[in-house]
């Protein structure tokens, strides 16, 4: 189709090479002025490196830039905003601690004689926040108003310095509706006034809300771009999810569970997740499904206390149990492997064996230091069980392969012998055999009874081995799939929110 | 309405007022224009080298350097008005000149090499008092009439206080701070700066050229104050004003400014300094108590400061106003 009008911004061919990996492979997009433009995909697909290409944070392999018919390449994210492509970051970065009019001010201050003539500054300003439907007294300082007031300083910000093109990396991630809706009410003025603006964010809702077309990222490539007004969810999640449609076929143990292990009742924490009821019986796998940013990890952490719930009660076999910080949950006997295995879950430098014991050791508090030999044995008996490949038990977790960290995080989990184990991501980024081997353990734990949660952005994987799903999505449970519904069909559907037996009757 | 980082000025000055009122109340001749004069006076050195710390503390940093930069140019100052003829305008010139040079070495040795400022400036001490040191080891007295003619100069004022040139010149110090940091750039950035410098530079504040400039201004004012120093001693001592510069971050914090950059006035710096000097008078026109007793109250002040400043964070950041209350209805 030829597009009468010009876009604002051509990116031609656009790649990226990491050592090791193509970040972006030959990416085109064109930005049009007075057009909501969304960004999806999920981790990793290269929307951020495709969006520091633009802002010139990164220097791009191949490719050229075209802003509005003139090539470009901006040096650094100074150069950027001079030229017109301003961004604002999901973290507001502007500066707590000056005023809303220095912020908006810094660096070109009106001045009279020299001096910075505030008076000027803040009748400006002022001027500049009516226009962006914004009544404030810009003498305040920037942190005593809300981060959605916040973001739209940024943005009027970055607007009045830029002009042209508009990129907001995930400025809603951590708002809540009535203060979407105002960020809303802003992108729809610039959008009026003719900016070309990115939208990235996860929130597929909102995507359908305030944009008109989609471009899908998947693996540093372009798979597909819509126009929003003619698609579906539906379709959407299938260009993000991709591969994971193609379904296979698993051998799948359907069993009942046990007793009544860990009841939550209206669970939640404002902000981060909605309160929801969740019950976990003994011997049963529950597998936690959505997008990046759907509260997967949320509800992980909520649970293990990593965050504290302001809201809800927890009953483990019919007591009521507190769960404010881990010490509690491990008390009950609780574990978890967390998503981000480098940060929060292994002490890099620390042996493999003190990493196994690790978890034990704090249980039993450390006064009472656990027997070298019987150290020893554990370590020896996990590395084993798990077929951990290592030379030495005393080197640091560290040289390790990304799968043999994830089973040494395990095995810290099982040497404390859990009741329920929470496992969040536990295949990410490691290879196919220990991917497989994971994944049999799983279901081998179940058998011997312990209670899984398990969140994964693998939908087969969820598929293979979960005796319940649970689809997140925008921070809320929205459904419940047992036994044979469980189909990553069914999970796609769910995610996009779409009534499952319709869609059935779609796919069939 | 008092915005909330005003409150710690309101606060330091509301605690000179009322210690004021106490002294006086108790010595009532404290209330005389002659206290009131030697307290400028006194505190003249170290009110504008103070000035140079709390550029550097809005900023985030740190400058351990002033006291040492200041024993040094008085012993310079003695030296090359013993040893040469020069006049002293020139020398004070060229002293101002190796001071301003040194503290943006400083200031560049920190921005190039990524250094923490605590430990440059810390070796930055070390290198002034060394020098100090080798120039003299002994306290060198300064005769020039021209220094006479500076002591000399004074505003007499009712009640017998003399107002002398020195205190004016702390004075000007400050009002010229106050501006600096108000309504330049300069001083703009150097807040931004103190607020987070990775955010900053994202908005376009020149971080290099700022961070030389805001060590260049500590090390000159130290100098300043240096030269100030001199007049009021009429000597130069290498073993001078040893932990002036941890006399001059109890002020600025006294007067207000967070230790953690960002926030904090260049007038509350002035009162910080005159509270601490009041203790002093106090002790002075007490006669029994021990001069420890200065840095006693000065500990406990800090301290009830310090929790200040965190309390006023705490409420600031629990009320926070809600985006809806200020939309415009669109």
């Amino acid at each position: 189709m030829e597009n009468a009008v010009q876009p604002v911004l051509r990116c031609t061919g656009i790649s990226k090479f990491f050592p090791g990996a193509i970040a972006l492979d030959e990416v085109n997009l064109e930005l049009y002025g007075g057009e909501v433009h969304a960004l999806l995909g999920e981790n990793g697909a290269g929307k951020s490196t495709l969006i520091k290409c633009m802002t010139g944070a990164y220097r791009r392999d191949a490719g050229v830039i075209h802003l509005s018919g003139e090539e470009v390449s901006p040096a650094n994210t100074k150069d950027s905003q001079a030229l017109g492509i301003g961004t604002v970051y999901q973290e507001v970065n502007l500066l707590a601690n000056l005023s809303v009019a220095e912020n908006l001010f810094l660096g070109r201050q009106p001045t009279r004689y020299g001096f910075v003539s505030q008076r000027e500054m803040q009748k400006q300003a002022t001027e500049i926040l009516q226009e962006f439907g914004l009544s404030i007294n810009p003498a305040e300082l920037l942190s005593s108003f809300s981060v959605a007031i916040q973001q739209v300083v940024a943005i009027a910000r970055a607007v009045t310095l830029s002009g042209k093109v508009l990129i907001l990396d995930e400025p809603t991630a951590s708002l809540d509706r009535e203060e979407v809706d105002l960020l809303f009410s802003v992108i729809r003025k610039l959008k009026e006034r003719g900016l070309a603006i990115v939208f990235v964010t996860h929130f597929l809702d909102q995507v359908f809300e305030i944009c008109d077309r989609a471009t899908v990222l998947r693996n540093g490539r372009i798979v597909g771009s819509r126009i929003l007004a003619d698609t579906t969810q539906t379709d959407i999640v299938t260009l993000m999810l991709g591969r994971q449609l193609e379904s296979k076929v698993h051998d799948r143990v359907v069993s009942e569970g046990g007793k009544k292990l860990l009841e939550l009742k209206q669970f939640g924490k404002r902000g981060v997740i909605d309160r929801f009821d969740l019950n976990i019986r003994e011997g049963e796998v529950v597998g936690l499904a959505g997008l990046l940013g759907s509260g997967r990890t949320e509800t992980a952490n909520l649970i293990f206390g990593v965050m504290q719930a302001d809201h809800g009660e927890a009953l483990l076999r019919g007591e009521k149990i507190s769960l404010k910080a881990p010490r509690d949950a491990i008390a009950h006997r609780f574990g978890m492997c967390p998503e981000d295995r480098k940060t929060d879950g292994i002490v890099g430098d620390l042996s493999v064996r003190e990493n196994i014991v690790l978890a034990l050791q704090a249980r039993q508090g450390w006064f009472r230091p656990l027997q070298r030999s019987k150290v020893n044995e554990l370590a020896e008996a996990y590395v084993k069980a798990l077929d951990i490949r290592l030379a030495s038990l005393d080197m640091p977790i560290r040289l390790l392969s990304g799968g043999n960290q994830q089973k040494v995080l395990l095995a810290r989990w099982l040497a404390t012998n859990p009741d329920f184990l929470i496992l969040d991501e536990p295949t990410r980024g490691i290879d196919v055999g220990a991917h497989a081997e994971i994944i049999t353990l799983i279901e081998e734990l179940r058998e011997k009874g312990m209670s899984l949660l398990v969140a994964s952005s693998e939908l087969e994987e969820l598929v293979a081995y979960s005796t319940r799903v649970i689809v997140l999505r925008d921070r809320r449970q929205v459904r419940e799939l047992k036994g044979d519904e469980i189909t990553t069909q069914n999970i796609v559907h769910a995610i996009a929110d779409e009534k499952t037996d319709q869609a059935l009757r779609e796919t069939a | 309405m008092i915005r909330s980082t005003h409150l710690p000025l309101v606060i330091t000055i509301a605690t000179f007022v009322l210690a004021f009122t106490l002294c006086a109340w108790q010595y009532p001749s404290m209330l005389s224009t002659r206290v009131v004069a030697n307290l400028l006076t006194d505190n003249a050195f170290l009110g504008i080298a103070a000035v140079g710390m709390t550029f550097v503390i809005l900023s985030g940093g740190i400058d351990l350097s002033i006291g040492s930069v200041i024993a040094f140019t008085g012993v310079f100052l003695a030296v090359i008005l013993r040893d040469t003829s020069i006049h002293p305008l020139l020398a004070f010139a060229i002293v101002l000149a190796i001071t301003v040079a040194f503290g943006a070495s400083m200031g560049a040795i920190i921005h190039y090499l990524d250094m923490p400022p605590f430990i440059v400036t810390l070796a930055g001490m070390f290198l002034a008092r060394g020098a100090a040191y080798v120039l003299s080891t002994d306290s060198v007295p300064i005769t020039h009439e021209f220094y006479d003619t500076l002591q000399s100069l004074y505003w007499k004022a009712p009640g017998g206080g003399r107002f002398r040139l020195t205190g004016i010149f702390m004075i000007l110090t400050f009002l010229v701070g106050v501006i600096v940091a108000h309504r330049t750039r300069f001083g703009q950035n150097v807040y931004a700066f103190g607020g987070g410098q990775a955010t900053a530079r994202l908005m376009g504040v020149p971080l290099a050229s700022t961070t030389i400039a805001i060590y260049a201004v500590s090390g000159g004012l130290a100098g300043l104050s240096g030269i100030v120093f001199s007049l009021y001693t009429s000597a130069g001592y290498s073993l001078a004003t040893v932990g002036v510069e941890l006399d001059a971050i109890a002020a600025v914090v006294i007067g207000g400014t967070l230790l953690t950059g960002g926030t904090g006035f260049v007038a509350g710096t002035f009162f910080g300094i005159l509270i601490m000097g009041l203790i002093q008078t106090y002790i002075v026109f007490d006669g029994t108590l021990s001069s420890w007793w200065t840095k006693i109250v000065i500990g406990g002040l800090l301290f009830g400061f310090i929790l200040l400043q965190k309390g006023l964070t705490w409420a600031t950041t629990a009320r926070k106003k809600p985006a809806t209350d200020f939309a415009a209805q669109s």
